[in-house]
C-alpha cells in the first residue's frame, strides 16, 4: 500500500515537474521572443497551406525538428492533418509522424484523418496496406478502438505476410489502448500463431506475450512448427520466441537433470562431469522428443551475430538442458565479452549468477575475466566476482597472483573490491586462508586509507572464523587505530579488541582510555561500537575500567542520536548492577560474550538465480513490472499429444490413425531427413484443420491458399506421400471438402465436393467423389443433372439427376470421374431445368491413389523400390505415377 | 517494448526524444543524471537504471548517451543490441555519429526510428532495406533535392523485406563486379612486469565488401578452417554448410557487412610480435623519477610492425613529464595524467625508446603502482594465426568479379603491465 501511495506521489511530482517546465518554456516564449515564435508557426501554417510540395514538405521537416526538440507543435495540428492524403510519400510519412505523436492530444481532429487510412487499407499496395494499417493503430484515439479491431482482423487473413506482420503488432497497440478487446484478440492470435510465415511469427509471440502469456494452450500446436522456423525468423524475433519457449518448456516437459533433487544445486556434483555423465547415462530418463527438438534446434542460434540471441539461448539451454549438456553455451557467452561495454555488463553478470552454480563451465576461460585498466570500474568489480567464484584449489594461487596485481590498482574502489574477494577466497578454500591473511596484514601498512580500511574489515571477518591464534594481528591493529579515520574500520578494530579482549589484556582498556578522549568527535558507527567495547570490558577487567566505562555511558547518554543514546541506557540497566536492576543483570556476561558464528562471506550473485537468466530483473536483482516467473518443472509430464496434432497431421492424412508404431517411425523419418518436405505436408494438413473446423471467413482465405499448395503439390510428385499411401487402409474417410459451385454464382445451388477414397464402384479406373448439393436460394431447384463434359471424351459417370430439391435442404450424391491418372481438371457443366454453370474438379495427386494394405516387408521392399526411382530423378513422373496408380492395380 | 529514446550529450542535454507509445516526459532522464553523477567515469554509468515507472536502459557511444525508456520486463541486451544498431545505422547514413551530424539529420534520423521500430518492436533494422526505404543523404543529392524538391524517401516500395534474402536488395547492378575481403586479426593479451604472457588470445573478423550484380552465391573456403574455435556469422551464412564442410557458402548483403568474426582456439600458442622493455622507478623522498621505455619487434615474420602508438595512465602523483623520445612525439596532459607516445614504424635496427624524468608532487609519498602500458600497432599482410583465404568461388552469375583478400594484425587490448 504505502509503495503504491508513494508511487502515485512520485507520479505526481513528475507531472507537476512536466507541467512546470512546459510552462516555464511558454511562459520564457512569451516573454522574450513573443511575437517572433507566435510568426514562426504562422509562417509554417501557411507554408502547410501552400499549393507548392516542396513548400509543405520544408514546413513538415521543420516541424519534426521541433518534435524531435521536444518542442510543442500541436497547434499545427488542423493545417498538418489536411495534408495526410498526400501524394509524395516523404511528406505523407512525416505527416504519419505528426499524428502519431500529436493524435493522443488532439483526438476530434484527429479522426478526420481516419478515412484516408480506412481507404488505404484496401489498396492494392501490401506496403500502403501495411503503413496505413501501422499508423491507424499508432493513434491512440479510443473512439476509432472498433474500427481498429475490424481493420486488425481483416489484415490478419491477408494475402501479404509483411501486412499480417503488421497486424501482430496492432494487437498489442489495441490491447494497450483497450484490454477489454483481450477475447477478442485472442481468437485474432490464434490465428496468426498458425501462420507459417516466418516474417509473422516473431511477431506474433510478442503479441502473445504482451496480450495473453498464460494461454499456453495455444502454443501447443504450433510448438514443432515454431522450433523448425526458428532459424529463420528475424533475429529479434528469434528473442522473444525463445524466451517464450523457455517458459512453454518448463510447463510441459519433465526435470531432465537428476530425478532424485538431492543434488541439483550441490556443487561438488559439478565439478566432476564426467562421473556426472555417467550417472544420467545411467538414468531411465528419456527425454521428450520435443524438447530435444527444441534443444536442437536453437543451438546454430549460439552463432548469431545478435548479442541478445545468444544470450537468450544460453538461458534456454541453462534452464531447460541436461546439465551436462549446458557447457556448450560457454564459448558463445565469452565470446560476447568482446562486445560493447554495455553488452559485457549484462553478460558478465549472468555468468557471475552461473558461475557460483557451476564452476566447471567457465573454468577454462578463467582468464578471460581477467582485468584490464581500461575496463570500468563496474565491469571490473564483476569480473572479480567471477574470478572468486570460480577459485578453488587447484586455481587459487594464480587467481591470488592476479589479485595483488588489482591491490595495487589506482582504482581505490576496485582494490577495495578485491580485497573483499581476498577475504572470500579465504574463507571459501581453507588451504590458503592463512595466505591470505597474511597477505591482508601486510596491506594494513598500505599508504591507502580506503584499502586499509577495507582490509580491517575483511580481517574481522576472517578473524572472527578462527579467532584462536591470532592475537598478534589484533595487537597490530591496535596499534594502526591511531592512523585509521574510515570510520567502518574503525568500528571493526574497536570491535575486535572489545570481542577478544581477553587475549589482549592490556591494550584494550588503553585504547578504551583512547576512545574516551575523543568519542565526542567519533561517528555514530564508532560509538556504537566504543559503547560495547566498554560494556565488554567492565564485565572482564571492571577493576581497570569501571571509571572509564561510566564516563563513556555519561557521554553516550546525553548523545545527539538516538540509537546511541538507547545503547547506552540498555547496556548501562545491563552491566550496572543497581538496587532495582534485573534479572537479566546476572546474565550480563553471557548475552554480551557469547561467542558469535562467523560471518559466511558469500557473492552477491548468490540469489540472483531466483530469477530468468537474461532479463531485466535478475540485472537489476528486483521483481521488474511484468516479470513471469519461470515455473518449476512439472513432476508428470503434462500429455505429449497435445502438440502431436500440427506435426502428425500430414501422416495423418494418409495413415489410419489406428497404426500408432508406424506413426512414428515415419514422423522421426520426417523430422530428421526431410525438412522441406515436412513443411509442404504441415501446410496442406493445416487448411484441411482449419476447413474442418470451418468458419465460413478461414475456409474462403484457405482455400486461396489452398490452389497455391495444392499446385505446388501436384507439380512435385511426392514420392514419400506415395509410400504412405500404400499403407493406408480404406477405412480412412478425409474431411477436406472442396468448393465446387458457389451459390452466389450459381442462382442459390451450392456444390461441394469431396474424395472420399474408396474404390470406385462404377469402374476401377475411375476416382470416386462426392458431391453435396445444397439448395441456398427460396426457391425449388429441378432437374439437377451432368450436362456436357470438355473434352467429351472425359470419362464420368454421372449421379441420377435430381428431380427436385427443397429450399435449404442438401443432398449427396456420388460420381466417378476417370483422370487417367493426371491431375488435369475435369471439366464438365452441372445443369438444372433452366442453367447450366461450367465446373471444375481438380484432383490432388494423392486422390488419385487407391488405398492398399501391405506388411512391413513389402513395404520396406517398395520403400526401396521408390528410392531407387527417386535417385534417377529424370525418370518421368507420370511414368511413376502408372507405377504406383490406380489403374494399374 | 522500448517505449521512447532519449540523445543526451557529454554536458548533459537532452538534444532528441523520439516516443514510439505515449510521450514519456523527459524528467525521467533526471534519475539517469542522478546516476550519472554518482558514476566517477562517464563509462561508469550502470546500463540499466530502475526508476519509480520505467526503466530506463542506455549506452554511450561517440560521447552520446542514447537511453531507451523501458515500462516491463524485457530482455535487457535485446534493447541495448538494438541502440547500437542504430548507432551503426547512424553512422553508416551520416559517417560519424555525432551530435552534430544528428541535428543536422534530424529529418532523416526520424524517419529512419520511425521505420526501425514499430511500437517499440524492432521492425527493420537491416541496413540495406532501410537503405532502400530512407536514401542516404549525400552531397550531390541534396543539392539535388534543393533544386528540384525531391525527396530522400525511397519512391519503390521495398521488397527486400519480403524475400528469401532480407538482408540483399533486389536489382542490384555494377559496371565494375568486385568483392574484398579484409581479414582482420587483434591481439588482446596481458604482459606482466618480466615480461611473460600472463593471457593473450586472438580475436578475428572477416569484413566484405561486395559489390556485384544481380544475386550472386559466393563460396568461400579456408586452408586451415580448424584454427577458428568459435564463430558467429552474418544471417546469410548458411549454416549447415559449415557445419559440415567448414565451407562459407553465402548470398553477400550489398555494399559493405561484416561476414565473420571468430576466436582462434586458445591452445594456439598466441606469437606476441613487440616486447617492451621498461624501467619506472620512483624513489622514496625524492621529487623525481626515472622512465624508460623501449620497444622491439618480435616474432613478426619479416612483416614491419607500424601505426604503433603506446598510451599509459601516470600515476597521480606525476606532475610532469620531462621524456625525450627516439622517434615520434609523446604527449603528456597533466590533468588526466594520461601519456601518449606516437611511435610510428618500428626500425629493429634502431629501436624506439622514450628515455627521461618525471617530476612528482613536492612531499607525496611514492605512488605504490607502476603504470600499465596500452599499445596499439598495426602488421599488414599478415593473419597472426596464420589463417589463410583458400579460394572464393561465385555461383549464379555469369560474369567474371574482381576478388581480393587482405590480411591485416592489429593490436586489440594489448597492455603492459610494469
Amino acid at each position: 500500500m504505502s509503495s503504491t501511495a508513494l508511487y502515485n506521489d512520485q507520479g505526481g511530482a513528475e507531472t507537476a515537474v512536466e507541467a512546470g517546465q512546459e510552462s516555464t518554456s511558454s511562459t520564457g516564449a512569451a516573454f522574450g521572443l513573443f511575437s517572433a515564435d507566435f510568426k514562426k508557426n504562422e509562417d509554417l501554417k501557411e507554408m502547410l497551406e501552400s499549393n507548392k510540395e516542396s513548400h509543405k514538405l520544408e514546413a513538415m521537416k521543420r516541424i519534426v525538428g521541433l518534435i524531435a526538440k521536444g518542442k510543442n507543435a500541436s497547434e499545427l495540428f488542423p493545417a498538418v492533418v489536411k495534408n495526410v492524403a498526400s501524394k509524395n510519400i516523404e511528406l505523407k510519412k512525416l505527416v504519419y509522424v505528426y499524428l502519431v505523436r500529436y493524435a493522443e492530444e488532439q483526438q476530434d481532429l484527429a479522426l478526420l484523418s481516419i478515412s484516408t487510412f480506412q481507404r488505404a487499407l484496401k489498396d492494392p499496395n501490401q506496403f500502403i496496406r501495411a503503413s496505413a494499417l501501422r499508423v491507424l493503430s499508432s493513434i491512440r484515439v479510443p473512439i476509432i478502438v472498433p474500427i481498429m479491431m475490424l481493420a486488425i482482423k481483416e489484415a490478419s487473413t491477408d494475402l501479404s505476410p509483411y501486412v499480417r506482420k503488421t497486424s501482430a503488432h496492432a494487437i498489442q497497440k489495441l490491447y494497450s489502448l483497450d484490454p477489454d478487446q483481450k477475447e477478442q484478440l485472442i481468437e485474432v492470435i490464434e490465428k496468426l500463431l498458425k501462420d507459417k510465415s516466418t516474417l509473422v511469427a516473431g511477431s506474433v509471440v510478442m503479441a502473445f506475450e504482451e496480450v495473453c502469456p498464460d494461454r499456453i494452450d495455444l502454443i501447443h500446436k504450433n510448438y514443432r512448427k515454431l522450433c523448425n522456423l526458428l532459424v529463420d525468423v528475424e533475429e529479434w524475433g528469434q528473442v522473444v520466441i525463445i524466451s517464450m519457449l523457455t517458459r512453454y518448456a518448463r510447463t510441459q516437459f519433465i526435470n531432465p537433470w537428476k530425478e532424485d533433487g538431492l543434488d541439483e544445486n550441490n556443487e561438488t556434483a559439478f565439478y566432476d562431469s564426467d562421473s556426472e555423465r555417467n550417472q544420467t547415462e545411467a538414468k531411465p530418463y528419456i527425454m521428450d522428443p520435443d524438447h530435444r527438438l527444441l534443444l536442437r534446434n536453437t543451438k546454430p542460434l549460439l552463432q548469431s551475430r545478435n548479442t541478445a540471441v545468444v544470450m537468450s539461448v544460453a538461458q534456454l539451454y541453462w534452464h531447460l538442458a541436461p546439465k551436462h549438456e549446458v557447457s556448450v553455451v560457454t564459448k558463445s557467452l565469452v565470446r560476447l565479452l568482446r562486445s560493447h561495454r554495455e553488452v559485457q555488463f549484462i553478460v558478465l553478470q549472468n555468468i557471475a549468477t552461473m558461475s557460483i552454480q557451476r564452476k566447471g563451465m567457465f573454468e577454462p576461460f578463467m582468464k578471460s575475466f581477467y582485468v584490464r585498466s581500461t575496463d570500468p570500474t563496474n565491469i571490473k568489480t564483476l569480473k572479480l566476482e567471477i574470478l572468486t567464484n570460480l577459485a578453488n584449489e587447484a586455481n587459487i594461487s594464480t587467481i591470488l597472483r592476479e589479485f595483488q596485481t588489482y591491490v595495487k590498482s589506482q582504482d581505490k574502489e576496485f582494490a577495495a573490491a578485491t580485497i573483499q574477494a581476498i577475504g572470500r577466497c579465504a574463507t571459501n578454500i581453507s588451504e590458503v586462508a592463512d595466505t591470505c591473511l597474511n597477505g591482508l596484514v601486510q596491506l594494513l601498512s598500505n599508504r591507502d586509507e580506503t584499502v586499509v580500511a577495507e582490509s580491517v574489515v575483511v580481517i574481522k571477518k576472517l578473524l572472527q572464523t578462527q579467532p584462536s591464534q591470532h592475537s598478534e594481528i589484533i595487537k597490530h591493529m591496535a596499534k594502526l587505530f591511531d592512523n585509521i579515520t574510515v570510520p567502518m574500520a574503525r568500528a571493526s578494530i574497536l570491535w575486535l579488541i572489545g570481542e577478544y579482549c581477553e587475549k589482549v589484556p592490556k591494550i584494550a582498556p588503553d585504547v578504551l582510555r583512547k576512545m574516551a578522549k575523543t568519542f565526542t568527535t567519533e561517528e555514530d558507527i564508532v560509538k556504537l561500537q566504543t559503547v560495547n567495547l566498554a560494556a565488554k570490558l567492565y564485565l572482564t577487567n571492571s577493576k581497570q575500567t569501571k571509571l572509564l566505562t561510566q564516563y563513556i555511558l555519561n557521554l553516550g547518554k546525553y548523545d545527539q542520536n538516538y540509537d546511541i543514546r538507547d545503547r547506552t541506557r540498555f547496556i548501562r540497566q545491563l552491566i550496572v548492577p543497581s538496587e532495582k536492576s534485573s534479572a537479566l543483570n546476572k546474565y550480563a556476561r553471557r548475552i554480551l560474550l557469547a561467542s558469535k558464528p562467523a560471518p559466511v562471506l558469500e557473492s552477491a550473485f548468490k540469489d540472483r538465480d531466483r530469477y530468468q537468466l537474461g532479463t531485466l530483473s535478475h540485472s537489476l536483482n528486483i521483481k521488474a513490472t511484468g516479470y513471469q516467473e519461470l515455473c518449476d518443472w512439472p513432476t508428470i509430464a503434462p500429455d505429449a499429444s497435445v502438440r502431436n496434432v500440427e506435426i502428425i497431421e500430414p501422416v495423418n492424412e494418409w495413415v489410419p490413425k489406428a497404426g500408432k508404431s508406424k506413426q512414428r517411425k515415419s514422423e522421426k523419418f520426417y523430422s530428421d531427413e526431410e525438412e522441406d518436405r515436412d513443411e509442404a505436408g504441415s501446410e496442406s494438413s493445416s487448411t484441411e484443420d482449419s476447413s474442418s473446423s470451418s468458419s465460413e471467413e478461414s475456409d474462403k482465405s484457405s482455400s486461396a491458399s489452398e490452389k497455391t499448395s495444392s499446385e505446388s503439390e501436384a507439380n512435385s510428385i511426392d514420392l514419400f506421400a506415395l509410400l504412405c499411401s500404400q499403407v493406408t487402409t480404406s477405412s480412412f474417410s478425409p474431411v477436406k471438402t472442396y468448393d465446387l459451385l458457389h451459390h452466389m454464382s450459381a442462382k442459390g445451388l451450392a456444390a461441394k465436393y469431396h474424395f472420399p477414397r474408396q474404390p470406385c464402384l462404377y469402374q476401377p479406373c475411375m476416382v470416386a467423389v462426392q458431391v453435396i448439393l445444397t439448395n441456398c436460394s427460396d426457391h425449388n431447384l429441378e432437374e439437377i443433372h451432368i450436362g456436357d463434359r470438355i473434352p467429351a471424351s472425359l470419362n464420368i459417370h454421372c449421379f441420377n439427376t435430381i428431380e427436385r430439391l427443397e429450399p435449404g435442404a442438401a443432398v449427396t450424391v456420388s460420381m466417378g470421374i476417370d483422370f487417367s491418372d493426371s491431375t488435369q481438371a475435369a471439366n464438365f457443366q452441372l445443369c438444372t431445368k433452366s442453367d447450366k454453370f461450367n465446373v471444375s474438379i481438380q484432383p490432388v495427386v494423392g486422390e488419385l491413389l487407391t488405398p492398399s494394405t501391405m506388411t512391413e516387408e513389402d513395404f520396406c521392399m517398395e520403400q526401396t523400390f521408390v528410392f531407387y526411382f527417386h535417385c534417377l530423378s529424370d525418370i518421368p513422373l507420370c511414368f511413376l505415377c502408372l507405377v504406383m496408380g490406380p489403374s494399374c492395380r | 517494448m522500448i517505449h521512447s529514446l532519449f540523445l543526451i550529450n557529454a554536458s548533459g542535454d537532452i538534444f532528441l526524444e523520439k516516443h514510439w507509445k505515449s510521450v514519456v516526459s523527459r524528467s525521467v532522464c533526471d534519475y539517469f543524471f542522478e546516476a550519472q553523477e554518482r558514476a566517477s567515469e562517464p563509462e561508469n554509468v550502470p546500463p540499466v537504471i530502475p526508476t519509480p515507472h520505467h526503466y530506463l536502459i542506455s549506452v554511450l557511444r561517440h560521447r552520446i548517451y542514447f537511453v531507451a525508456v523501458i515500462q516491463s520486463e524485457v530482455p535487457p541486451l535485446f534493447v541495448i543490441e538494438f541502440l547500437h544498431r542504430v548507432v551503426d545505422t547512424f553512422q553508416d547514413y551520416f559517417g560519424v555519429c555525432t551530435e552534430a551530424a544528428i541535428k543536422d539529420n534530424v529529418v532523416v534520423v526520424y524517419e529512419l526510428l520511425e521505420e526501425m521500430l514499430d511500437n517499440g518492436f524492432p521492425l527493420a533494422t537491416e541496413s540495406n532495406i532501410l537503405k532502400e526505404l530512407i536514401k542516404p543523404p549525400t552531397i550531390l543529392r541534396t543539392m539535388v533535392n534543393t533544386i528540384t524538391g525531391s525527396t530522400n524517401v525511397g519512391e519503390q516500395l521495398p521488397t527486400g523485406q519480403l524475400s528469401v534474402v532480407p538482408w540483399r536488395r533486389t536489382g542490384v547492378k555494377y559496371t565494375n563486379n568486385e568483392a574484398y575481403f579484409d581479414v582482420v586479426e587483434e591481439i588482446d593479451a596481458i604482459i606482466d612486469k618480466s615480461g611473460s604472457t600472463i593471457t593473450a588470445e586472438i580475436q578475428g573478423v572477416i569484413d566484405a565488401c561486395v559489390k556485384l550484380t544481380g544475386m550472386p552465391d559466393l563460396t568461400l573456403s579456408f586452408m586451415n578452417p580448424r584454427l577458428l574455435d568459435d564463430v558467429s556469422f552474418h544471417p546469410c551464412v548458411r549454416f549447415k554448410r559449415w557445419e559440415a564442410e567448414r565451407i562459407l557458402s553465402f548470398i553477400p548483403p550489398d555494399g559493405n557487412f561484416r561476414l565473420l568474426s571468430y576466436h582462434v582456439s586458445s591452445q594456439n600458442l598466441v606469437a606476441i610480435p613487440v616486447y617492451v622493455k621498461h624501467n619506472i622507478t620512483f624513489r622514496e623522498g625524492s621529487s623525481q623519477g626515472r622512465f624508460d621505455l623501449t620497444l622491439g619487434p618480435k616474432q613478426t615474420m619479416g612483416k614491419a610492425v607500424e601505426s604503433v602508438l603506446v598510451s599509459s595512465q601516470l600515476p597521480r602523483g606525476v606532475l610532469n613529464v620531462n621524456l625525450n623520445p627516439s622517434q615520434g612525439t609523446y604527449t603528456f596532459d597533466p590533468v588526466t595524467k594520461l601519456l601518449s607516445w606516437d611511435v610510428g614504424k618500428i626500425n629493429p635496427q634502431k629501436l624506439p625508446s622514450l628515455k627521461g624524468s618525471m617530476s612528482l608532487q613536492a612531499g607525496a609519498s611514492k605512488p605504490d603502482e607502476n603504470p600499465t602500458f596500452n599499445i596499439q600497432f598495426k602488421i599488414q599482410q599478415m593473419a597472426i594465426s596464420g589463417l589463410k583465404v583458400n579460394r572464393l568461388d561465385m555461383y549464379g552469375e555469369k560474369y567474371k568479379p574482381f576478388k581480393g583478400i587482405k590480411y591485416m594484425t592489429k593490436a586489440g587490448k594489448f597492455q603492459v603491465r610494469t
